[in-house]
């Protein structure tokens, strides 16, 4: 992995415009991608993760959702900037997108040799005899059995794993610089999960392809990612290295993704839950929107959003705990337990 | 494909076999006799009309005699036009029903599809606010309406098309006007609402994740899927021509079926009435066989074939 920096998303906010106001889904959140790394963005639905990836697509609904603010550079480009119309040149050729549900994320009246060939043919204007080898290449590289008979055939004749295979071959199909995967796993049972993963990075370390991959499955971000991102509420609460975000937490949104995980030993316990309900985003709240839901949250949590605190050279997190006036909080002993069963089963693991 | 076609065409024997079962002896029930008109006839002269027509005999016997004669292709004489054949009367009204039918089917469907596109395209915008209400306008004036503003206006008026009768080509415009406004607005309405809901689903997130510029998304990946269920109401919408056609044939004086049927059931001419019926009936349930193999051709997941 080199330190080449190839996206960079800074201050950025999207709004949508509700009949009740405006929806602030994201808020003010800067994170970068460097070339052949992958970078996880975690947190639990309606946290932004999934609008997030549509802005950087340039994919919000609109009218209705809007980049209010922000940049999305890549390369020259700023994308926060550009036209539907001008986003399609990128769209498919620099940057690609793999869904969360093969089911429907397949046209289900085109043949699947169609519907991979026409990325070829718009992006890289191949004629239709090269687009056709082409993409019988990409479903052999993406491990479909079969793949020329299969080209002709419709995506109700595939199984849901071999589906993701397909979109995943679309999204290959031009070489893009980055892969967006949201939730690709979430909807396929656990074996094809482990198959799709060890898909994606073979090709990621063949083509050197930047990966951001949205999740809420804390396992498959430790099995892919080199960086995550913790979201809540619209906002980046803690972003590092994989080890620092799973060995040192130190924001207790974080702690309490951890402790919320289930795991094989843990039969007689009961399984930890983060108490409350996110906040509403169309009324974001002062302080640290987690605050209500945190029992170490400090008076000034409800006052004034904290700062992003560094904590290492790649590990930040907005929490005010990290303030040097603040008290000394250790995660609860429960986190603390699971990070050490976490680390000995990494351990053994390597 | 091919044993499929033929297994309906023998459910569609057996469904014609109960119209015309059903039909005959509701027909029966009606009030009155083909002679109705002739009371004056002597009683004596009467018996032997009747006998002629085999009208003497028990109903369940005529019906037998009737469903003989008709599997034999036979479908009797009719009464009102000194014994001619009912199959000869109705190839000679075929013609103009089918052809107003048949244009105002494909002529509507065609604007109506591209009118509901259009709206859903431009979804809130004025060209939507101005389809819809022309698909309001369309749903709900009964055609007759439109066909007496039209002779009174391209008729009367501005005499640029011949008012009513039959003849050139100019002479079905009208008619076919006033036929198609049902099924342009009822397929413009079907148009825009699937047309938006296709546009919601996650296959044409992926279209435009892929590059694909809006109009090609629409027209390549939102169109087919959004025919599918435009085409299930084609089968209803061609019915409701075929009866839309009896009043407008009666209103530009066309020759045709539609017109020639209302003239039976008055005049209790019993072998045409039937004749008619099954005439329409054949029509209905081969449209229904028409559209059913349209549906296996765009949507690759119907399988004509029953599964293997």
């Amino acid at each position: 992995m080199s330190n080449e920096t190839i996206l960079e998303v800074k201050n950025l906010s999207v709004s949508f415009k509700t009949a009740n106001g405006e929806v602030q889904a994201v808020r003010d959140i800067s994170f970068s991608v460097g070339k052949g790394e992958t970078l996880a963005i975690v947190g639990e639905s309606g946290s932004g993760k999934s609008v997030t990836t549509k802005a950087l697509m340039g994919l919000l609904p609109a009218p209705k959702g809007y980049i209010k603010n922000g940049n999305i550079l890549y390369g020259d480009e700023d994308f926060a900037k550009l036209s539907d119309k001008q986003m399609t040149k990128y769209r498919g050729k620099d940057f690609a997108m793999i869904f969360q549900d093969p089911m429907t994320s397949l046209n289900p009246t085109m043949k699947v040799g169609t519907q991979v060939m026409e990325g070829l043919r718009m992006h890289r204007g191949m004629n239709k005899e090269e687009a056709k080898t082409e993409a019988v290449r990409l479903l052999e590289l993406v491990r479909i059995p079969d793949a020329k008979a299969r080209m002709d055939q419709y995506p109700h004749q595939f199984s849901g794993g071999m589906r993701q295979r397909v979109v995943i071959a679309i999204a290959l199909a031009c070489d893009p610089k980055v892969l967006i995967a949201d939730e690709p796993t979430t909807a396929l049972d656990v074996t094809i999960q482990a198959q799709i993963l060890d898909i994606m990075k073979d090709i990621q370390e063949e083509f050197e392809t930047s990966i951001i991959f949205i999740t809420h499955d804390l396992g498959v971000v430790a099995n892919v990612a080199d960086r995550v991102a913790v979201m809540y509420a619209g906002k980046i609460v803690e972003i590092g290295a994989v080890d620092e975000l799973f060995y040192n937490p130190k924001h207790p949104y974080t702690w309490g993704l951890l402790g919320s995980m289930p795991t094989v030993d843990q039969r007689e316990e009961e399984l930890f839950a983060i108490p409350g309900t996110p906040p509403d985003l169309l009324h974001p709240p002062k302080g640290d929107a987690f605050a209500p839901r945190n029992r170490y949250a400090l008076k000034i949590d409800y006052e004034e959003q904290p700062p992003m605190f560094q904590v290492s050279e790649t590990h930040y997190a907005a929490t005010w705990l990290l303030h040097e006036n603040s008290p000394d909080v250790q995660p609860p002993a429960s986190v603390q337990q699971r990070i050490e069963e976490m680390d000995g089963k990494w351990e053994a693991g390597q | 494909m091919a044993r499929y076609i033929v297994t309906r065409i023998v459910y569609m024997v057996i469904t014609l076999f109960i119209i015309a079962s059903i039909t005959f002896f509701l027909m029966k029930l009606m009030p009155g006799t083909p002679l109705s008109a002739a009371d004056r006839l002597p009683e004596a002269q009467q018996q032997i009309v009747l006998e002629q027509y085999g009208l003497d005999k028990p109903v369940p016997l005529q019906y037998v005699d009737y469903m003989l004669g008709l599997v034999q292709g036979d479908l009797g004489v009719s009464f009102q036009f000194d014994n001619r054949d009912v199959s000869s009367i109705l190839e000679n009204r075929i013609g103009p029903s089918l052809q107003l039918g048949i244009q105002s089917l494909i002529i509507g469907s065609f604007l109506g599809a591209i009118l509901g596109l259009i709206a859903a395209i431009f979804h809130n915008g004025i060209l939507d606010f101005s389809s819809t209400l022309l698909a309001v306008i369309g749903t709900s004036i009964p055609s007759f309406i439109f066909a007496g503003l039209l002779q009174y206006y391209l008729g009367v008026q501005w005499q640029v098309l011949p008012v009513a009768t039959w003849g050139t080509f100019a002479h079905t415009i009208m008619p076919t006007i006033a036929l198609l406004i049902f099924p342009m607005a009822i397929c413009a309405r079907f148009m825009r609402t699937e047309m938006l809901e296709v546009l919601n689903k996650d296959y044409i997130m992926t279209a435009r994740a892929k590059g694909v510029k809006w109009s090609s998304v629409i027209l390549k990946h939102g169109l087919r899927n959004a025919l599918i269920p435009l085409i299930t109401v084609l089968g209803p919408l061609a019915v409701s021509l075929l009866t839309g056609t009896l009043v407008i044939e009666q209103i530009f004086a066309v020759p045709g079926i539609g017109e020639q049927f209302v003239t039976a059931v008055t005049t209790n001419d019993y072998p045409m009435i039937m004749g008619t019926t099954l005439f329409f009936s054949f029509l209905f349930v081969l449209i229904i066989l028409i559209i059913d193999i349209l549906y296996g051709i765009i949507d690759p997941r119907i399988r004509l074939d029953g599964g293997k």
